[in-house]
Formats: structure tokens, sequence, C-alpha cells
């Protein structure tokens, strides 16, 4: 499938980075703001992080990682280059194919950790749902893990996809 | 032994390595 319309590919891919902005920015304020500060909060603050702003951050995280994949998947689909970038390359599509579709790969892994780790976890450790008070600083924890995955995951990952309009190569 | 996760640091280096050696894997995907 290919779609030359230029205003339609301009205006999805903008679609695509305005979400991708949302998500990246908020999982980076996450692991570079909030949880290094934690500790240095006085106890009497914290419920302030935890009741009110976490849910809010945690909303628009989700949120922002499900529509950066679904409109990069239609952007990718409308380039004709999906299924290529899925193969990673291996079946043509040169250097600038591999890269984009390992760094696409790494945002496809990114975004189901925030769906089906981060999030229940976090549900959990907030007190979001029912559980019971043991189970919460492991919930925490794996929730915490995650999320530095995805920060790690998230170099490569946005190296890789502004490469691939920029090739360094 | 801690998770090298844990520091934010460690998880900036290893995520720049992963990058190095994404371009690397491009690279030899592509030629």
């Amino acid at each position: 499938m290919m779609i030359e319309d230029p205003f339609l590919l301009h205006f999805v891919r903008w679609l695509h980075v305005v979400s991708g902005v949302m998500w990246i920015g908020l999982l980076w304020y996450l692991n570079f703001v909030q949880v290094p500060t934690m500790p240095k909060i006085p106890d009497e603050l914290k419920p302030a992080i935890g009741k009110h702003i976490a849910p809010a951050v945690l909303f628009w995280f989700r949120w922002g990682a499900a529509s950066t994949v679904l409109f990069g998947l239609i952007l990718a689909w409308m380039n004709g280059y999906l299924g290529d970038t899925l193969a990673i390359g291996l079946n043509g599509g040169g250097a600038t194919t591999a890269m984009l579709g390992i760094a696409m790969w790494f945002g496809l892994i990114m975004a189901f950790n925030v769906w089906f780790v981060i999030w229940p976890n976090q549900k959990i450790a907030l007190g979001i749902v029912d559980a019971p008070a043991e189970k919460k600083p492991g919930a925490a924890r794996r929730a915490m893990l995650f999320s530095r995955t995805n920060t790690l995951l998230s170099i490569p990952m946005l190296y890789g996809m502004v490469a691939a309009q920029n090739p360094p190569f | 032994m801690k998770n090298p996760l844990e520091s934010l640091h460690m998880t900036i280096v290893m995520g720049v390595v992963l990058t190095v050696i994404m371009v690397l894997v491009a690279q030899g995907i592509g030629s």
C-alpha cells in the first residue's frame, strides 16, 4: 500500500511525533525527575505525588504510547514500508530500513511494557485497584525497572527513528 | 549484585551502547 498525498503523510507523521513527544517526555519526566526526587520529598508531601501527579502522568503516558504506535504503524503502511521495516530490512530495503525496523521493534516492546507491565503494576502500587499492602513494594519495583528498561530502549529507538530520516551513512 | 537498571547513569550508558550495536547491525543487514 502506498498513499502519496503529501498533506496526509505530513499530517499523520506530525500526529506520530506529537504523540511520541507526549509519551517519551513523560517517560523521561518519571525517570529523570520524579523517581530520583521521591526519596528527597518529606513524607507528608509524598501523597501529592502518589495520589494526584502520578495518576495524571500515567494517563497521558499510556495513551501517548498507544497513539504513537497507532500513527506510527499507519505512517509506515501509508509509505509502503510497514512489512519491510517489521522484517528489519532482511528482505531488502538497505541499512536505513533495517535501522528504522529495529527502532520500530524497540518502540513496540516499549508500548507493550507500558500497557501490560508498567500500568498494571502502577495500579497496584498507587492503590488505584484493591490489592494486599504487602504486594505494593514488589509492584512498585517491577514498574520502576520496566520504566527504566523503556528509558534504556528509548535512546536507540529515538536515534533509529531520526536517523531513518537523516541517515548517517 | 545491584540491578544496573536501578542506576539512571548505567541505564543511559547501556542505552548508548545498544545504539552503537543497533547501527552496526543495521549496516550489516544493509551491506
